[in-house]
């Protein structure tokens, strides 16, 4: 039991890692200030959400690891995050185009896990649900606003979701750990979130003037760890160097 | 007159414009209450395309996750302002732009931060 | 450390008695210690020099952004990358209330934007240094930060509303900026020898370049004394330094650095420390263009202009079509 609430707190906790790293590459470069504090509002609660789910992990896991250790010492195999949210942040609008898909997933699961039957999973769901509402509220408008826009930002928009869509199936598959949580009421199952998700993804992405891609064929092995994409070593090398570089050292 | 043509400020041997572009999101105040029940107060002003968005970036800029506030946006270029005492003949800068200036309403200090 | 760069147009301070009365009452307001508004009478060169001034300090904030956010994707826990993070968003939110209050001199922040781009405007010299190592951001933190809190603390007081106001709340955010580059130095003089060596490193690299912000002696500058007479400027180059350093010296004692001068010391008669000026050819050169990042810093804000301008404007294209359905449908 512990080793499959280790399994299912890390992918909780290397989702808004992975995220939150991405979106903090965008300080100071974003295309208008006003979006550029936003996006940093969203990176900070991404960050703040992991320092809980993976310092819960830590605490579950007992082994003396705490939520600095398992960011900054685990190596690509050993992450546990979907593998949407490792893309590169390519322009502005893949970047809240991947907002938008994983923050509708990512809201649901928070509301299934304030149900939880684990207390601390459910308090970090309850906390972190009210700035999940959010996110997914900008990320919506400015789905619907670069969508609907100006032809290019249309174009642009659709070249987002395409490129993107693939990883959305990857959210709702259910594998033996999932299974392990939910028969011990700790989490919904992801199969039962993808009616709700996708009747959100199509009005939205109606009022967007965008297309769904007709083919659901899903990537996946992010959250398994089996198969991540070449992204996210890259993205370790640098968020993990100093760490690994001065092992001794203390920050 | 927040548009660049008929800003002064392109006269200035400081920084001479080219052009301007009509794309800038227009200029929104912003006024927020906080917690105590006082009154909404001007905190500032920012750029956004529209009224929602001008809220959300408000609540980004201005409240940094602050629950229980409320915010009103409202377009600069709809605020009537009262004259300043001296009407000198020469006040051409920013000739209605009284209200963009960023503590319109006085509140005291003890309201604290909103 | 934004203002002190300034350089007005004015051709030295008329006494009152030479000036038209709009313009004495103009002086009056300000000598009493009034504030002067965006509907205020006021002289163009009192205008401008704030447009300049309010907008370099605008530009020096969001460029500003850039030497820090070159280390928050390296930041080494969490929380040191959520805090550098939070004061990097903190600098956005400043260059935002700043061109807020220079646009209520009737000049736009496209305008702005457009003329630092366009390298017509300038921003702070310091950001064109570049930053090597983590320990660099607790140097920027403890001196650029506490550099430019030297030069802000008192423009809270300065004669133009707006521009007051924004410093009020600038002042006020950045309470913690110094306070936590100071922590960053501390971690690391204390730490390892590695870090020590980091940390000594980046005093010896960012000593000079902050000495420069608060720019050239102006003891006799005619410029800085129409600043001063118009409250837009409220302390002297050298005397702002000075304090720096007073302030400054003891806490490098305190983490066991050396500040990479060696006639620096304490003067017991004058109470203040002696210290060597920084290389003002350096400081030309880079002002010019040729610091070791001015390149990379206004290629990294035309980037981000021109890769956001389809942002910009879809937006906005939305908005208006919203506006035109909802105009329809009354």
């Amino acid at each position: 039991m512990s080793d499959a609430l280790f399994e299912f707190l890390c992918r909780m906790g290397d989702n808004t890692l992975v995220l939150g790293h991405r979106i903090s590459e965008w300080c100071g470069v974003a295309p208008v200030l006003e979006e550029d504090i936003a996006l940093a509002n969203t990176a900070l609660d991404l960050i703040g959400q992991t320092q809980l789910w993976l310092g819960l992990a830590g605490e579950v896991e007992d082994k003396g690891r705490d939520a600095d250790r398992l960011a900054f010492h685990r190596d690509v195999w050993d992450f546990r995050n979907l593998l949407l949210v490792e893309q590169p942040n390519g322009d502005f609008g893949r970047t809240m185009m991947r907002q938008f898909l994983f923050d509708g997933w990512h809201l649901a699961q928070l509301k299934g896990l304030m149900g939880s039957d684990n207390d601390q999973i459910a308090a970090i769901a309850e906390k972190s649900v009210k700035e999940v509402t959010y996110h997914h509220e900008r990320a919506t408008d400015t789905v619907i606003g670069l969508g609907d826009g100006t032809e290019e930002s249309h174009k642009r928009m659709q070249a987002a979701l395409d490129r993107l869509y693939p990883y959305v199936g990857e959210m709702f598959i259910s594998d033996a750990v999932d299974e392990e949580m939910v028969s011990a009421g700790i989490a919904p199952d992801p199969a039962s979130l993808r009616p709700g998700y996708d009747a959100m993804l199509d009005a939205v992405l109606t009022e967007a003037t965008l297309q769904k891609p007709a083919d659901d064929f899903a990537h996946k092995g992010g959250k398994s760890g089996a198969r991540h994409t070449e992204h996210l070593g890259h993205m370790l090398t640098q968020m993990q160097w100093l760490q690994r570089a001065y092992p001794d050292a203390t920050w | 007159m927040s548009s660049p043509e008929s800003s002064p400020y392109s006269d200035t041997d400081a920084a001479p414009h080219g052009k301007a572009r009509a794309t800038e999101w227009p200029l929104w105040e912003i006024f927020i209450r906080g917690q105590h029940g006082l009154s909404h107060r001007h905190v500032g002003s920012l750029h956004a395309a529209d009224a929602e968005s001008a809220i959300k970036n408000a609540r980004d800029v201005y409240t940094r996750r602050n629950e229980g506030v409320s915010i009103w946006a409202v377009p600069a270029s709809a605020i009537a302002a009262s004259s300043p005492e001296e009407k000198g003949a020469l006040y051409e800068p920013a000739n209605d732009k009284v209200y963009r200036h960023p503590t319109f309403f006085d509140i005291p200090d003890e309201v604290g931060a909103m | 450390m934004y203002a002190q760069m300034i350089k007005s147009t004015g051709e030295g301070v008329k006494s009152l008695d030479d000036m038209e009365p709009d313009e004495r009452a103009f002086q009056e307001r300000i000598n009493a210690g009034g504030k002067i508004e965006p509907k205020d009478w006021m002289p163009e060169g009192y205008r401008k020099n704030l447009i300049r001034q309010i907008g370099q300090h605008a530009h020096s904030e969001i460029v500003g952004q850039l030497p820090e956010g070159n280390w928050i994707t390296r930041a080494p826990t969490l929380e040191r990358k959520a805090i550098l993070l939070a004061k990097v968003q903190d600098e956005a939110g400043h260059g935002l209330y700043l061109y807020c209050a220079a646009e209520t001199l009737g000049v736009t922040r496209d305008q702005l934007t457009r003329d630092l781009l366009s390298g017509k405007m300038k921003y702070s010299s310091i950001f064109n240094y570049p930053t090597l190592t983590w320990a660099d951001m607790g140097a920027v933190g403890w001196l650029v930060d506490g550099a430019a809190i030297m030069n802000q603390v008192p423009l809270q007081r300065t004669s133009y509303g707006p521009y007051a106001r924004a410093m009020v709340r600038i002042c006020k955010e950045e309470s913690f900026h110094q306070r936590q580059g100071f922590d960053i130095m501390m971690k690391m003089a204390k730490g390892t020898e590695a870090q020590r060596k980091m940390a000594q490193d980046a005093l010896n690299r960012f000593w000079y370049p902050s000495l420069m912000m608060f720019g050239p002696s102006d003891a006799e500058s005619v410029h800085s004394a129409q600043s001063m007479a118009w409250k837009i400027k409220m302390n002297s180059n050298d005397e702002l330094r000075q304090k720096f350093v007073d302030q400054t010296a003891p806490q490098a004692e305190y983490l066991g650095l050396t500040i990479p001068d060696e006639n620096l010391k304490f003067n017991e008669e004058t109470g203040h420390y002696e210290f060597s000026e920084p290389d003002w050819d350096e400081f030309f050169d880079v002002l010019k263009g040729n610091g070791p990042c001015n390149t990379e810093r206004l290629e990294d804000r035309n980037r981000a202009w021109n890769e956001g301008r389809w942002v910009r404007e879809g937006l906005l294209a939305h908005a208006e079509k919203k506006r035109k359905t909802a105009i329809a449908a009354e």
